[in-house]
């Protein structure tokens, strides 16, 4: 086969599976729609691989596959550019999808959606893998949108929920706040580089460094700068990175496939990829970096606190999301976008793992999510019990598995860089390691360990949650294979994905020219690849560094709390009453929009609506002239009297006007 | 000039039709049989547009020492115009034959008040025009009063009739002058003596006051439309029906063969005239249609502003005016024949239905008609895709195209206020709940319903495809003009 079909194959497949089991979703039932989805799915998948090992062969691709319409000398195509950096996140995603294709078979298996749900996440498939392969702004944009729809769609997928819909509209809103910048960015390129095309674009930039324009007169900024802010702005909408971050944990109302494919491996990396995928621009923007840098510490540290006092099991690993998010953002703002880029990958597996290891908890709860009601489940989810550990201890960084290579070397990464901001970067990020660990095994401790607290839980509460087929009051139960075999395919690259990788990844030149970074300006990387000796030592060496020693500090301490003095978590949130209030209020962001923002258009358009619709358009110009035109109608009719010398004198004034003007 | 024999074959339609509206007579006279009456009629009007076709030579031909002229543009129209008068007697039959007024009587004036609209279109003389006019005249006022236990129908009548012989006086007075200043009665001579020499503006100017105002009479363009709606609303329906349609494009042949064959050279005078009337039109039509209960009313005002547009299109004196305007005139009579036509299939005995009222929840009973009543409506108020949007956009294209943009705003803004009274029959249909007890939908003629679906679909189908009837206008003008 061509190697450019094959190129089309990768998003066609999911999409036609999509179509499929959306339009005929009826007709093909649920087997059928679960079929026909992940055969798409595995296609892609298989697809990736082959055009992986043509790529690893030394075959990059970069060209127009549709010209959409050419107006001047701007052309709108379709385009791929296939380099390494697009196979990375062609396998993440096509793998990661078809884990969770499987796994919803299990966990959607009473819902009546079952058809739209398959057609929604093939669908999303789709999209994320256009935004990844585009060759151009436009597409990007495209697959930008298309992921926040589809996420929308998601969300609110139990759209007879009133969370869920508050939810979807939220993130959609602040997706939006996002976009705009995302979409001003793209035209700042389009009017200065008068092209959408990245190659050429990034052949441009150089000799754009120097151009200034003014916004505000008198105030020349750097155009890349104002581009890449621009650009970055919509990766904040996408990534959720403060203070854009808002809506990550309410979209965990959507069922818990999306929470792990959408809200945590692939769509909400999108914008991590996308400034990778820039780097070329960002390179020449130091001030642009140190905003991504600070931006992305601020986020990996104050999100991480939220997650220590959260109880529902997916919103405490939603939190580690953003978190996390942070930590990719800062790496991408200490120019360690290979890093970035490769704790995008570790945390992919292992977070889908984790988020697919809670839906597993969830439905062994009998859809309860709050771990307070859970304890002891090791003894009844074993599966669950050993890859939720396996995924813990990759998120919080034990040496040897994936997530420690990853992270371990974006806290390396910014220690070594010089950008204003890295000095806080590098303690953000330190002290995050300390927290990530606090919760992620308060989580664990919660729910796997202690007594078995679900007994009573159920007894008080069961009676007006939502049907289940397996009972209410039955014993925690471990959950079908369909839902099993994901959760350990997903385990083994939570442990393994780090170590054969690192080298070759970060220090090894593997993405080549797809990710470009200025040596001499930001020298981080190049830093860490001399002190770098081969993963074994880097493990070992980890034993004596600081984060490791906080990572077993946030283990002992969440174990301290949480199976030994189980009194004490109470009595410091007493103690710390007002720092717990503003952690449970989450820093009053939530309020605020909620106030300022919502409350802020509602009335604007309420006062717009008063004075602007009601009393001028409506009632002077729509009504007024209304009623003018009444009054002159019924004034017409008066005149029409029908009395033939008034018809007669009419005709005879009318000549006689017509006399008089023209004669 | 030719010989008195190929004169003949020119006028042969002419000929043809007033042989038919003779034997019409006749058999009325001495067989009361109404189908023969009423076929005649339909078989004497298809005939006449037969030989219109056969006859058509596609250059002017003058005949009878130039009192006719048989061109493109006649024939054109003259096809229209039988047509139209089909299309109005077998939507009118079930209503006449209900009111016993199905006799050769009335459709022997039909025929003749054809006869005098052809021959107006084909008039190259102000004594040929003059007369076509007055044997349209005479048989139209007769018509409308043929209902002679209704008050309301004589009073129409008679305010018709003392009205338009006012109109006529003005008219004979306006072409005198013309004649005393160009020595002759023929438009080609009139316009040749213009062209060359005027002797008095004044008189000049005079002329054309009078004569425009008795243009602006048989066209019901304001301020001398005031005798349309009493005489629309008077008129029973058929009536009103047959003078609606037709005689609106004989009246177009007329001020076309006027205003461009003969009085062309005074085209600046003429052209500011039909400014005013136009937009004088669009104002009082458009607006006192708001005011109206009746339907047939509401019409008659529509059609004052119609008539606006259309003297809009003549008045910008070029090619694409001119075209512009026929087109308008001939959608026009289509649109008019499916309004005024649903009006008439929709009355019964003892009962019109001609109030606004009276369509209330028609989607309910009769959906199909409701359908069709729509589309004529929204014609009418010239949306998209029906093929008044095209009538007005072609209208104003040629008013920008002549530089006359602030005009084409007025005529928007009116049409836009005009929107109002078209879209408000469409919203009663469909959203108003009919009255307990329906006073109308008496009629059930497989004939009418058919023939109005033929209407509606082609006003549809026109505004999807309205490019051959674009060309077809377009190129009869253009091959008429001299």
């Amino acid at each position: 086969m061509d190697i450019k079909t094959l190129y089309l194959v990768v998003p066609m497949a999911p999409l036609a599976g999509a179509v499929v089991a959306g339009l005929f979703g009826k007709l093909i039932g649920r087997t059928g729609a679960h079929l026909v989805t992940i055969l798409g799915v595995l296609v892609a998948f298989l697809a990736s691989l082959l055009i992986f090992q043509d790529v690893l062969a030394g075959h990059t691709f970069n060209g127009a596959i549709y010209t959409w319409l050419t107006s001047g000398n701007l052309s709108l195509e379709i385009g791929f550019l296939i380099d390494r950096l697009t196979v990375v996140m062609m396998l993440v995603v096509t793998f990661v999808s078809l884990m969770v294709h499987i796994y919803t078979i299990g966990y959607m298996a009473d819902d009546p959606g079952y058809q739209r749900f398959f057609s929604y996440i093939a669908l999303f498939t789709f999209s994320m893998l256009m935004l990844v392969m585009s060759n151009n702004f436009l597409q990007l944009f495209f697959g930008w949108e298309a992921v926040g729809l589809v996420s929308y769609l998601l969300i609110g997928f139990w759209f007879t929920r009133e969370s869920a819909i508050y939810a979807n509209l939220k993130a959609f809103m602040v997706n939006r706040v996002g976009d705009f910048g995302f979409l001003l960015g793209i035209a700042l390129i389009m009017a200065w580089f008068g092209s959408l095309d990245y190659q050429q674009v990034f052949q441009m930039a150089p000799q754009m460094a120097g151009h200034t324009i003014s916004l505000i007169d008198g105030h020349p900024w750097s155009l890349l700068t104002v581009i890449c802010v621009l650009l970055f702005i919509g990766a904040m909408g996408k990534s959720a990175q403060f203070p854009l971050h808002v809506w990550l944990p309410d979209s965990m109302e959507g069922p818990t496939p999306i929470s792990a494919l959408i809200h945590a491996a692939t769509m909400v990396t999108a914008g991590i990829f996308m400034v990778a995928r820039m780097s070329p621009l960002f390179e020449l923007s130091d001030t642009s970096l140190s905003f991504v840098m600070i931006i992305g510490a601020i986020t990996a540290l104050f999100m991480g606190f939220l997650g220590m006092i959260q109880n529902d099991i997916k919103r405490v690993i939603a939190y580690s999301t953003l978190s996390q998010l942070g930590y990719m953002t800062v790496a991408l703002g200490a120019s360690a976008y290979s890093a970035a880029i490769f704790h995008l990958m570790t945390h992919a597996f292992f977070k889908a793992l984790l988020f697919l290891g809670a839906g597993s908890v969830i439905m062994g709860m009998h859809h309860d999510q709050d771990i307070r009601n859970m304890g002891g489940l090791k003894k009844y989810m074993p599966i669950t019990w050993l890859t939720m550990l396996i995924g813990s201890l990759a998120l919080i960084g034990t040496p040897g598995f994936s997530g420690f290579y990853s992270k371990d070397s974006i806290i390396e990464a910014v220690q070594a860089s010089h950008l204003w901001g890295s000095g806080f970067a590098a303690f953000a990020v330190t002290a995050s390691v300390f927290v990530t660990a606090f919760y992620s095994f308060r989580l664990y401790f919660l729910v796997f360990h202690g007594k078995e607290r679900f007994h009573n839980a159920h007894a008080e509460h069961d009676h007006g949650e939502e049907g289940d087929s397996q009972g209410h009051h039955g014993a925690p139960h471990e959950s079908p294979w369909v839902v099993t075999v994901p959760l350990v395919l997903l385990a083994i690259p939570s442990i393994y994905a780090g170590w054969p990788y690192i080298e070759p990844m970060l220090y090894g030149g593997f993405f080549g020219s797809a990710i470009y970074i200025d040596a001499l300006a930001h020298p981080a990387m190049a830093e860490l690849g001399a002190e770098f000796h081969g993963p074994a030592a880097m493990a070992l060496s980890a034993l004596t560094t600081l984060p490791f020693w906080l990572a077993v500090a946030g283990v002992a301490t969440a174990y301290y709390l949480y199976m030994v003095r189980k009194d004490l978590p109470e009595k410091i949130k007493e103690k710390a009453g007002i720092v717990y209030a503003i952690l449970d209020d989450k820093y009053g962001f939530d309020r605020f929009n909620d106030w300022f923002f919502a409350g802020g258009a509602r009335l604007l358009g309420g006062k717009l609506w008063r004075w602007g619709d009601v009393a001028a358009i409506d009632g002077v110009l729509v009504n007024g002239s209304a009623r003018l035109v009444g009054q002159i109608a019924r004034i017409s009719r008066y005149l029409q009297s029908g009395y033939i010398y008034h018809y007669a004198f009419a005709m005879i004034i009318g000549v006689a006007l017509l006399a008089t003007w023209f004669v | 000039m030719t010989s008195i024999s190929s004169d003949f074959v020119t006028a042969l339609p002419e000929i043809g039709l007033l042989a038919v509206a003779c034997v019409v007579l006749l058999v009325e006279a001495y067989n009361q049989s109404r189908a023969a009456v009423y076929l005649l009629t339909l078989t004497g009007l298809l005939l006449t547009a037969a030989l219109v076709v056969f006859t058509g030579a596609g250059v002017p031909v003058l005949a009878f020492n130039g009192l006719y002229v048989d061109d493109p543009m006649g024939e054109v129209l003259k096809l229209l115009t039988c047509f139209s008068a089909i299309a109005a007697v077998i939507y009118s039959r079930q209503f006449l034959t209900d009111r016993k007024m199905l006799s050769g009587d009335y459709l022997g004036l039909l025929l003749f008040a054809v006869l005098g609209m052809l021959v107006m279109i084909s008039a190259n003389h102000f004594l040929t025009l003059y007369l076509g006019l007055e044997l349209l005249s005479l048989a139209l006022y007769a018509m409308v009063a043929m209902e002679r236990d209704s008050a309301r129908a004589t009073e129409a009548a008679m305010k018709y009739f003392v009205l338009g012989a006012l109109a006529s006086g003005l008219l004979l007075y306006g072409m005198s002058l013309i004649y005393g200043l160009t020595g002759s009665l023929e438009l080609g001579k009139v316009a040749e003596a213009l062209h060359f020499n005027v002797k008095s503006e004044i008189v000049l100017a005079f002329g054309l006051v009078f004569i425009v105002a008795g243009l602006g009479f048989k066209l019901g363009a304001a301020p001398f439309h005031m005798w349309a709606p009493d005489v629309y609303h008077g008129a029973p329906a058929a009536v009103t029906l047959f003078v609606g349609t037709a005689p609106k494009l004989a009246a177009f042949a007329f001020a076309m063969r006027i205003l461009v064959d003969g009085l062309q050279p005074a085209h600046g005078d003429w052209q500011q005239m039909l400014a005013v009337m136009a937009v004088a039109s669009l104002a009082i039509g458009n607006i006192a249609a708001i005011a109206q209960t009746n339907i047939k009313r509401m019409l008659a005002y529509s059609t004052v502003s119609h008539m606006g547009f259309l003297l809009l299109g003549m008045m910008t004196g070029s090619l694409a005016g001119y075209s512009a305007a026929m087109f308008y005139a001939v959608t026009y009579v289509l649109m008019s024949l499916g309004g005024f036509g649903m009006v008439t299939y929709l009355s019964r005995t003892g009962a019109e239905a001609e109030n606004l009222d009276d369509f209330k929840g028609l989607n309910a009973h009769h959906p199909w008609l409701a359908a069709i009543m729509a589309m004529v409506m929204m014609s009418m108020a010239g949306l998209p895709p029906f093929v008044g949007f095209y009538a007005k956009l072609t209208v104003l294209q040629a008013l920008v195209g002549a530089g006359w943009i602030g005009l084409a705003v007025v005529a928007v803004l009116f049409s836009l206020i005009g929107a109002f009274f078209y879209l408000r029959v469409v919203w009663l249909m469909y959203f108003d709940t009919p009255p307990a007890e329906s006073p109308v939908y008496g009629q059930h003629a497989g004939d009418a319903v058919m023939l109005l679906s033929v209407n509606g679909l082609a006003i549809l189908l026109l505004g999807i495809l309205p490019q051959t009837l674009l060309t077809l206008c377009a190129l009869a003008v253009q091959m008429s003009l001299r």
